[in-house]
């Protein structure tokens, strides 16, 4: 050891001495150790606890939507009766213009908008981190061929590429997805191409290549990682993007299709009542805005955790 | 004996980080005439930390405090903004390690020279212009004027820490603080930069504290020496009676770096004391 | 064990064009340990690279054992030869544990016994097992400068090559890596190729030396004609002078270049 300076402060004990050891004694330590890190930095950023709390609260409510849903989302009441009352005690939130509880078409629309996020974030996530790091590692013809599909593809306004693709495939939320995650992985070859070019002149990556090891092994093993964390932040930013999108494209009745209760089409339908009765709009519109939000806190409270460049 | 030029007395450099507080500095005192001082440590010693607490250059969130930290007689602690700005890079300048890093990449290096008389001397466009080119003339740069309209890229790591010493002795400063000014430079350019260094010293007759890691280095460029460990100086010395060092950090750093002279194997290593950092 | 002749390396072409080593030509027997001297911008990290094929060859020959490398090397060269960096803060993963860099030369070159050889390796470069699960920022300078060794030496190949091994280390840490690369050269019977701008270290562990300047080889001795000062060429000269610390009252000698 060289003559660092001696902490002022006691030894922690117990669980957090284990996780917080210099010494771990496990793979499995080691990892947690660095997990439990991560997590007290986050945790010291209240506005990304908030986020954290959104999207937790988005997840158990799809999980246990028909739990916690009082009416059916699909299924109106009666239509001379129950038809576009305004918030009360038997409906929260109040009914639509089919006689449905909004508040129950919301619980069930947080599966459609969670179903929409994790499909995008598996599809785009992957194709933008193998043609990025790909292309950064390899260089050469291999990534000015890459890098002008990218261009080509960030060349065109996202919503309208998508459109293009729904109208191609056909309305409906599968497509939807599809178009959406097509048109988002574009930024994230970038990222991970801007991060590749850091890392590949990096002298652990020459030990690697000294080891003999083959090049997607030292891509999968090597680069990936380190390019990882930043590809999380840009996607948890990205997710309020997302949800927007594919409730632009519900709105524009290219994405969910009726009657499923997806939160754009449900904007899109209070259109017609928006004077009179503001809720049919409103609700969803804020569910919208919450989630959206929640993603964009945790997004900011995540990039301070992993990526501590780009933090202020 | 005169009045000192510098003079500190339990200077403290704290960080309070998310992990605890952080002691850098641990009660380091000297006082400074206009001789050449070295600091010596290791890594981790607060060398660094020592020379931009004076200057007022600790990074945030670092906490100084001092009993006395005084320069020419002026408090630095209770000083205000503006005193503290016209002493910084007037009266008291430094040259950090790598000029890569300290010189403005999009100013050409006479601008720089121009931009930091102009700073602390109320001077003329052509006065400044006239001032910067024998400076770099006193650095011994072959073609001032050439290397007045070169930009920091377009010159080699020596003429760039050459060009930083012009900057910072422009102003005519009582006291120079050099952070290891030639460890990013080659042994022999190196010496060079320090040859120009000690005849501006003592031709002006400025105090120079000089920190570095170099133990053979420091001691045989300057008059005498303060070795650091663990924020504090364990031992301070004349540069000649290094021989006779006492205490065994002194000793050790001395021994076990290879010469040319003897050939020693296996080399002598520090076996660290705790008491030392006590 | 390795033999360089006329190795040219050159970057770039036309007016960007870099010889950033010319003409260079050695041989070091095995169990040997051969030291290339110079400034930066001499090329003497460049020989080594080029040594190990993270430098292309543009001329000359590169022989191990008598036999030229192909390009790109084979896995039996990396079983032969390994490479120490010279910054331990920059060569090693920084998400992977001591555990996982070890490994990883194993599972490459399909060794059995992981377990047991990343223990041994531990050992041999002076750390205890307490060490296979830390993090690179876990560890200090000298602690990752051993890691880095232990990794180069896990599939125990014969030549070893060190690019400034010590120069990113504190004195007394320097002194504790020369002691365990001289202990390790003489246990596990390595040749060395080592390249420092520090003559004294290059003495230190090398026999025979190569000082270089300007891409160009300017003078091979000895670590014994070193010590005793007789150098032929000025350059030489004038490097050991600047290695014994700041003379004040020398005379100006003839000034080095500046680039």
């Amino acid at each position: 050891m060289t003559g660092a300076p001696l902490p002022l402060t006691s030894e922690p004990s117990g669980m957090r001495a284990w996780l917080l050891s210099p010494e771990p004694h496990s793979r499995w330590q080691a990892r947690l150790g660095r997990f439990y890190l991560g997590w007290r930095s986050f945790s010291r950023n209240p506005l990304a606890v908030v986020g954290l709390g959104i999207v937790i609260l988005l997840i158990l409510v799809a999980i246990f939507a028909d739990v916690i849903a009082p009416y059916s989302p699909v299924t109106g009441g009666d239509l001379r009766t129950q038809r576009l009352l305004p918030p009360s005690e038997t409906y929260w939130l109040g009914t639509d213009d089919q006689a449905r509880d909004i508040f129950s078409r919301i619980v069930h629309g947080s599966r459609v908008t969670l179903f929409i996020v994790v499909l995008v974030a598996l599809i785009a996530t992957p194709i933008g981190l193998l043609v990025g790091t790909v292309s950064g590692y390899l260089g050469g013809w291999v990534d000015t061929v890459l890098m002008r599909i990218t261009d080509i593809f960030l060349a065109f306004p996202r919503l309208i590429l998508a459109l293009a693709f729904v109208a191609a495939l056909g309305p409906g939320i599968e497509n939807a997805i599809i178009a959406i995650a097509i048109t988002s992985w574009p930024p994230y070859a970038r990222i991970a191409r801007a991060e590749t070019l850091m890392i590949r002149n990096s002298d652990f990556i020459a030990a690697v290549k000294l080891q003999g090891a083959s090049t997607p092994r030292i891509i999968l093993g090597h680069v990936v990682p380190l390019c990882l964390s930043s590809l999380i932040v840009r996607v948890t930013l990205d997710m309020a993007g997302i949800i927007l999108t594919a409730a632009g494209l519900g709105f524009l009745g290219l994405g969910a299709q009726p009657p499923m209760p997806e939160w754009g089409a449900m904007v899109a339908t209070g259109r017609n009542y928006l004077i009179d009765q503001w809720w049919v709009a409103a609700m969803p519109g804020i569910a919208i805005f919450v989630v959206s939000l929640g993603f964009n806190l945790l997004g900011d409270g995540l990039r301070d955790v992993l990526d501590p460049k780009a933090a202020k | 004996m005169t009045k000192p030029l510098l003079d500190v007395e339990d200077l403290r450099v704290r960080f309070h980080l998310r992990t605890g507080t952080v002691e850098a500095v641990r009660g380091v005192s000297f006082q400074l005439g206009r001789e050449r001082l070295g600091i010596v440590g290791e890594s981790g010693s607060g060398k660094s930390q020592t020379g931009r607490a004076i200057l007022g250059l600790t990074p945030p969130p670092g906490e100084v405090t001092a009993k006395r930290l005084a320069f020419d007689g002026i408090d630095l602690q209770k000083a205000s903004k503006r005193t503290l700005r016209t002493l910084r890079g007037g009266r008291i300048s430094m040259v950090m390690q790598d000029p890569k890093y300290s010189l403005n990449p999009v100013m050409t290096i006479g601008e720089q020279i121009i931009e930091a008389y102009q700073a602390h001397v109320k001077a003329g466009k052509a006065e400044a212009r006239d001032r910067a080119l024998a400076m770099l003339e006193a650095v011994k740069m072959r073609d001032p004027g050439r290397v007045f309209s070169l930009y920091p890229h377009e010159v080699s790591g020596g003429m760039g820490q050459r060009a930083m010493i012009a900057m910072m002795l422009v102003t005519d400063p009582d006291l120079l603080i050099a952070d290891e000014p030639t460890s990013a430079l080659d042994v022999t350019v190196s010496m060079e930069v320090l040859r120009i260094l000690d005849e501006l010293v003592s031709e002006r007759g400025m105090g120079l504290i000089f920190i570095s890691h170099d133990l053979k280095l420091v001691s045989s460029f300057c008059d005498r020496v303060l070795v650091m460990y663990a924020g504090r100086v364990v031992e301070e010395l004349e540069a000649k009676n290094l021989r006779e060092a006492k205490h065994p950090y002194t000793q050790g750093l001395m021994r076990c770096l290879p010469t040319l002279a003897d050939d020693v194997r296996p080399l002598p290593t520090l076996n660290r004391d705790p008491a030392w950092a006590l | 064990m390795l033999d360089i002749q006329n190795l040219q390396v050159v970057y770039g072409t036309g007016r960007m064009r870099v010889d950033a080593v010319k003409n260079v030509s050695f041989h070091v027997e095995p169990g040997a340990a051969y030291g290339l001297v110079g400034e930066s911008g001499s090329g003497k990290s460049t020989v080594l690279r080029a040594i190990c094929g993270l430098a292309p060859i543009t001329s000359g020959r590169v022989s191990v054992h008598g036999n030229a490398v192909t390009t790109p090397r084979g896995k039996a060269f990396y079983r032969t030869v390994q490479m120490v960096f010279q910054d331990p803060y920059a060569s090693l993963h920084p998400r992977h544990t001591v555990d996982r860099t070890l490994s990883e030369p194993l599972a490459i070159h399909g060794e059995k016994d992981a377990e047991a050889r990343i223990l041994q390796a531990l050992k041999e470069v002076g750390l205890s097992p307490s060490f296979r699960f830390r993090y690179p920022h876990q560890l200090s300078g000298g602690q990752r400068q051993r890691i880095a060794i232990a990794r180069a030496l896990i599939l125990r190949p014969k030549v070893l090559l060190l690019d400034e091994p010590t120069s990113a280390l504190d004195a007394s840490v320097q002194a504790e890596i020369l002691n365990l690369l001289d202990d390790l050269r003489r246990r596990l019977g390595l040749t060395y190729i080592l390249v420092s701008h520090d003559l004294a270290v290059v003495a230190h562990l090398c026999e025979r030396l190569l000082v270089m300047q300007h891409g160009e080889a300017v003078e091979e001795t000895t670590a014994a004609a070193l010590r005793s000062g007789a150098a032929s060429n000025d350059y030489t000269q004038s490097l050991i002078q600047a290695s014994q610390g700041f003379t004040r009252v020398a005379p100006l000698p003839a000034q080095a270049p500046a680039a």
